[in-house]
């Protein structure tokens, strides 16, 4: 049986994870507005709680793998704003200093090893990552981060399979925003939920609300704890909405009126909010932590501003181990 | 006479090394370990024994798996080897090397590496049809970040496999069921053969043939009849496909003025195109006659043995284009 009380302490953890991922979003999506930013931006606004409360329960050391709309997960894991921030501008003091951008963002020392643009593809890499510390009897977990849409693609059901067959230390977090792309959950897969798969390979699942913070922790704690312990790996679908398209500025007309509502009541942020009130947080406390979050934000829209454009010498850099020739 | 040892048991004894000196090399294939024999080839026989299960993994049937754990369990700093057990079966991983192994280093602006190698076997000759025996180099080799090699001989399969496995980048090590049982002199423990750099199989002056893998053994048979013709041929093994040793060839047919490549694998956009295409640029004014391109048919491998054989490169048709390079008049 899950938990459903929870750690002060983590519950300030967790609010203060979620708001820098939306306050980041919130600075992104401003800087796109007004032009002072012109990329391919996957804003994730309605999934910052899954992912906050999804890395609270990991240790800074445990991997992390995640996609092209990984943004949450990247920021709620630790990865610092500012080579953040000028990585998905495309400038030098970028995490992958402008050569992988916000669809490979990638950050070892927070435990981001992986974020691919190919849909499915991380689910295969996190068992490796999980063997590694198998073999190796480090104590780290690994967390894949993927969607709905990436759960009928091979490289999951073969993932799967292979984690459950050796217990690999690795979750499987399903952030179910009900679209894949632009398909919605019910024109894409005929099974009602996605943890029902998880039977299919013998192994652990469990569907959360990923709105509910105190669930979604417990939750994922509880996954997390047992993959320590050697135990094997869970799937953990995780329901959260998707509530401002698939891309920035994409059309997303294809969602009917009656989910654009349900999704709008569901809002993850002022529900969190109220949670935090009712834990005797009070407005001033957290509209501290908000406005110490912007000043953070705005310092690395700054570093990403300031940073210098990468340079042509890069493209002949990290092809191999050494330089290749002009 | 000196001792002697198969590429089967170099190819072994490569990994053995590399497994007793570094925990972090590790096997996964289907069928690997010492429960299903060692591997179909028996390249892992006797290392579950020594190593143990999880170190030698048998691993389903789900390519896109094994690669994809391989990748994982590089970056975490191991250094994996993964079977793919015939090369055509890479075609259901693509992703996890195109897209991952190869460019994980570059995306990441050099923070991650992914220092692994994909073991695989193929070749024409043995009736295995148009989906068991495919050479694919070419592919990989269009991919930036990517190593291929592949041996021509039993020391050259230990040496270059051990330094395959020391690579901090992802290497595809291709192997030719038809050389496992060619013997070599045993070179001897930790025999390393540096990657990116080719041999000189056999010198000569007249004309260079350019090749790798099992075809080097064409070259040799037939720059040795063309010598009773009074032709000398030099015959260079690229041992590493890409990135080639192009000092080495250039060199090489500058001195000759001539120069063949030749493969197994079709010839339309084949390796051989692009080692031809750069001779040409080198040395446009001092070839003597045009680069000549050998490779098999376009068509897929078929499996009758009659067929096969006039599908693959064919002896004479190399003897012959030898002999129109040496004799062209412009």
């Amino acid at each position: 049986m899950t938990d459903t009380t929870i750690d002060r302490d983590k519950l300030r953890d967790i609010y203060t994870r979620t708001m820098r991922v939306a306050r980041a979003d919130e600075k992104f999506r401003s800087l796109l507005m007004t032009g002072k930013l012109a990329v391919i931006y996957y804003t994730v606004r309605g999934q910052e709680l899954v992912s906050a409360a999804a890395m609270a329960a990991l240790e800074p050391s445990d991997y992390l793998v995640t996609t092209y709309r990984g943004q949450h997960d990247q920021i709620a894991k630790g990865v610092p704003l500012n080579p953040l921030f000028a990585e998905i501008a495309g400038k030098a003091g970028g995490t992958c200093r402008g050569k992988g951008g916000s669809m490979h963002i990638t950050h070892p020392e927070t435990g981001v090893m992986v974020t691919t643009g190919v849909v499915g593809s991380g689910l295969p890499i996190a068992n490796g990552l999980a063997l590694a510390s198998q073999n190796r009897g480090d104590g780290k977990v690994t967390m894949v981060c993927f969607g709905d849409g990436a759960t009928n693609i091979g490289a999951f059901h073969e993932a799967m399979n292979m984690a459950q067959l050796w217990k690999l230390p690795v979750i499987f977090l399903c952030q179910n925003n009900r679209y894949g792309e632009h398909t919605a959950f019910a024109d894409h897969t005929k099974v009602d939920s996605i943890v029902t798969r998880a039977k299919a390979y013998g192994m652990a699942g469990v569907h959360v609300d990923g709105n509910d913070a105190i669930a979604m922790y417990n939750t994922t704690k509880a996954a997390v704890d047992r993959a320590r312990a050697g135990e094997g790996p869970t799937l953990i679908e995780a329901m959260c909405y998707r509530m401002l398209g698939h891309f920035f500025g994409a059309d997303f007309s294809y969602m009917p009126p009656e989910h654009l509502a349900e999704m709008a009541a569901q809002d993850p942020l002022p529900r969190l909010r109220q949670l935090m009130l009712d834990h005797q947080f009070t407005e001033a406390e957290l509209d501290v932590i908000v406005a110490d979050l912007d000043a953070q934000m705005d310092a690395a829209a700054e570093y990403a501003a300031n940073s210098p454009l990468p340079g042509p010498e890069e493209i002949r850099k990290d092809v191999f181990e050494e330089e290749i020739a002009a | 006479m000196s001792a002697q040892i198969t590429m089967t048991q170099a190819i072994n004894r490569a990994i053995d090394e590399a497994m007793a000196e570094d925990e972090g090399v590790i096997l996964l294939g289907e069928d690997v370990a010492a429960k299903q024999g060692g591997g179909v080839f028996k390249i892992s026989a006797g290392l579950t024994e020594k190593y143990g299960e999880s170190r030698v993994r048998a691993t389903p049937i789900s390519e896109q798996a094994i690669v994809g754990a391989c990748v994982g369990a590089a970056l975490a700093g191991f250094r994996p080897i993964a079977e793919i057990m015939l090369m055509n079966f890479v075609t259901v991983a693509m992703d996890q090397i195109v897209n991952h192994a190869a460019k994980l280093r570059f995306m990441s602006g050099g923070q991650t590496h992914v220092p692994m190698v994909i073991r695989t076997t193929t070749g024409v000759g043995v009736g295995f049809g148009g989906q068991h025996s495919d050479m694919l180099e070419a592919w990989f080799a269009h991919v930036a970040g990517l190593k291929i090699v592949t041996p021509s001989n039993a020391a050259d399969a230990q040496g270059l496999m051990r330094a395959a496995i020391a690579c901090n980048d992802p290497v595809i090590f291709i192997e030719n069921i038809l050389c496992y049982g060619l013997k070599s002199d045993d070179p001897g423990p930790n025999h390393f053969v540096p990657l990116g750099k080719a041999s000189i199989a056999r010198e000569g002056s007249d004309c260079t043939i350019v090749t790798y893998g099992r075809t080097v053994l064409d070259a040799l048979e037939i720059a040795g009849k063309l010598a009773d013709e009074g032709i000398s041929v030099e015959v260079i093994d690229l041992r590493t496909i890409a990135p080639y040793d192009e000092a080495t060839v250039t060199v090489s047919v500058e001195k000759t003025g001539r120069a063949i490549v030749l493969h197994e694998a079709v010839k339309q956009y084949g390796t051989g195109a692009e080692i031809a295409s750069r001779l040409n640029e080198r040395l446009f004014g001092k070839l003597k006659a045009p680069v000549a391109r050998i490779g098999g048919a376009f068509s897929a491998v078929p499996m009758a043995n009659a067929l096969e054989q006039a599908w693959i490169p064919n002896k004479d048709a190399i003897a012959d284009a030898v002999r129109a390079a040496v004799n062209w008049k412009g």
